[in-house]
């Protein structure tokens, strides 16, 4: 397969970006997006010029590190993956592909296609955690804890961190982010006892932080590789709201 | 420090829900008092002198107008918020996501065409019949006609005997219905009431609510259109005015 790919270059957080158009050939379908890009990066190398910067590591989904807008959609078109659990297949042959970067106020670009997602850290060692004593791994019936309670907080902790919901959002906002972590923890008896105090601190961080208001569009589940339900949202309102009045 | 309401996200949105669900509600009153005019102009006209400048009527004008005020400058708060946090730079290339409604997308600029719409109906309406009483008037003219500022039937009449105001009147009716299909679930979304369960049930309840809204206004204002002639408003209890001529 071949195809035209436009793609943001930027030296650095201060330059000034554009996008330039190069071309790959005889890619089979199976590749994988990030080995495409690897192919293209050979390419660069050889001819002297400088390989395109994207962020990488596990390459199966499960690192969050991956984050490329491709062709309008936050980690490609495929529905429910990250950029590199996604296949050439899923491109017409010949066609022009744009990638750019995370496009967010809270996420500058550093260089081409990395951006600096770090609000998200900050967001969580705001309150993201839990600090009771939890010991060495309990037995499994140890704690009872509803199937429906467990799936739910599972579901919610798919969530990997990758910024496509805050990148995807007209509004720039990071609640999908903020509502799965404090959702997942809420769900468990182990995080509820800080409930209160988590949602309020993570909520406050990512207002501090610059990050939009959500208005419901639901873009962010649309887009988000783990599928995470905006229900965690509402989940989020209910634990900030609750925690406020209480104050 | 500072309330939660105005410094926090959550919190501002929970002020653009519960100010949009009385909102909500107030449109629903209004819509249920308009259905009056279909079976009984002069039933129409009662509830018009019932709401005329008694002092329960005028607090609860003061109250509806902080209402759509507050709903209204948040949206701006919000949106000023929103754009900053989007960046300054943005996408080339954009898609519209799956199970994401242009409603949504679109709610500020719906609600301007509906805030338009009002400042169109306060002066076609209000300014005719409450603010006459107000300036201590009993009487006003409109469209070549002198009517009683409590002849709501009469002044609907007059009003929606020409068409481009039937068709002002039905695409504000037609804005005001896409801003209720993503309003009214996202109300209970915003103040956390809502999972995976109820958000078919809400977005229905939505799309309920915003077309019986829909329907009963532009019911309203099209059998005016069908109805109105020289007779009609006559017995409506309007006086033609000396060479003014509405109807050829």
């Amino acid at each position: 397969m071949n195809f035209t790919l436009k793609i943001w270059r930027q030296k650095d957080a201060k330059s000034q970006g554009a996008f330039e158009t190069y071309k790959v050939e005889n890619i089979s379908a199976d590749t994988s997006f990030l080995e495409m890009m690897d192919i293209l990066n050979n390419d660069l190398i050889h001819k002297g010029e400088e390989p395109v910067a994207f962020d990488h590591d596990c390459r199966e989904g499960i690192c969050g590190m991956c984050s490329m807008h491709i062709n309008g959609h936050a980690h490609g078109p495929s529905q429910a993956v990250t950029t590199c659990q996604m296949y050439m297949r899923k491109f017409q042959d010949g066609s022009t592909i744009t990638i750019e970067p995370w496009r967010s106020a809270a996420f500058p670009v550093i260089r081409d296609l990395v951006v600096d997602r770090s609000a998200y850290d900050k967001i969580l060692q705001a309150g993201g955690f839990i600090s009771v004593r939890t010991n060495s791994v309990p037995d499994g019936n140890a704690i009872p804890i509803p199937k429906a309670d467990a799936d739910e907080s599972m579901d919610a902790a798919a969530c990997v961190g990758c910024g496509a919901c805050a990148a995807t959002c007209k509004n720039g906002s990071a609640m999908l982010f903020v509502a799965a972590r404090v959702s997942s923890l809420a769900k468990l008896p182990q995080g509820k006892v800080e409930g209160a105090r988590r949602a309020k601190a993570m909520v406050a961080k990512m207002d501090e932080l610059g990050f939009g208001n959500c208005t419901n569009t639901g873009a962010c589940q649309a887009q988000c590789p783990k599928s995470i339900s905006i229900a965690h949202i509402a989940r989020l309102n209910r634990e900030f709201l609750a925690a406020k009045l209480k104050d | 420090m500072g309330c939660f309401l105005t410094n926090s996200s959550v919190g501002k949105k929970v002020v653009m829900s519960v100010s949009g669900c009385f909102l909500v509600l107030f449109i629903l009153f209004h819509m249920a008092m308009n259905l009056t005019m279909l079976f009984s102009p002069e039933g129409y006209d009662m509830v018009c002198e019932f709401l005329g400048a008694n002092w329960y009527a005028l607090v609860g004008t003061v109250i509806l107008a902080v209402g759509v005020l507050v709903h209204f400058v948040y949206a701006f708060i919000l949106t000023i918020d929103n754009y900053r946090a989007r960046g300054k730079q943005r996408y080339a290339v954009t898609v519209q996501e799956k199970g994401v409604s242009w409603a949504s997308k679109n709610m500020l600029v719906l609600g301007i065409i509906v805030i338009l719409g009002l400042g169109l109906h306060l002066v076609h309406f209000w300014s005719e019949m409450q603010l006459q009483e107000i300036l201590g008037k009993t009487t006003t003219t409109v469209g070549g006609y002198e009517v009683h500022a409590t002849s709501g039937a009469a002044i609907m009449m007059i009003t929606f005997s020409k068409w481009y105001n039937v068709v002002l009147y039905l695409v504000w009716f037609a804005a005001l219905w896409f801003h209720l299909t993503h309003g009214v679930w996202s109300m209970f979304q915003s103040v956390g009431a809502a999972n995976d369960t109820w958000y078919p049930r809400l977005k229905l309840t939505s799309n309920v609510i915003a077309t019986l809204v829909f329907l009963g206004f532009a019911a309203v204002v099209i059998f005016c259109y069908i109805q109105a002639n020289e007779t009609t408003i006559a017995e409506l209890g309007a006086t033609q005015i000396e060479d003014v001529k509405v109807f050829e």
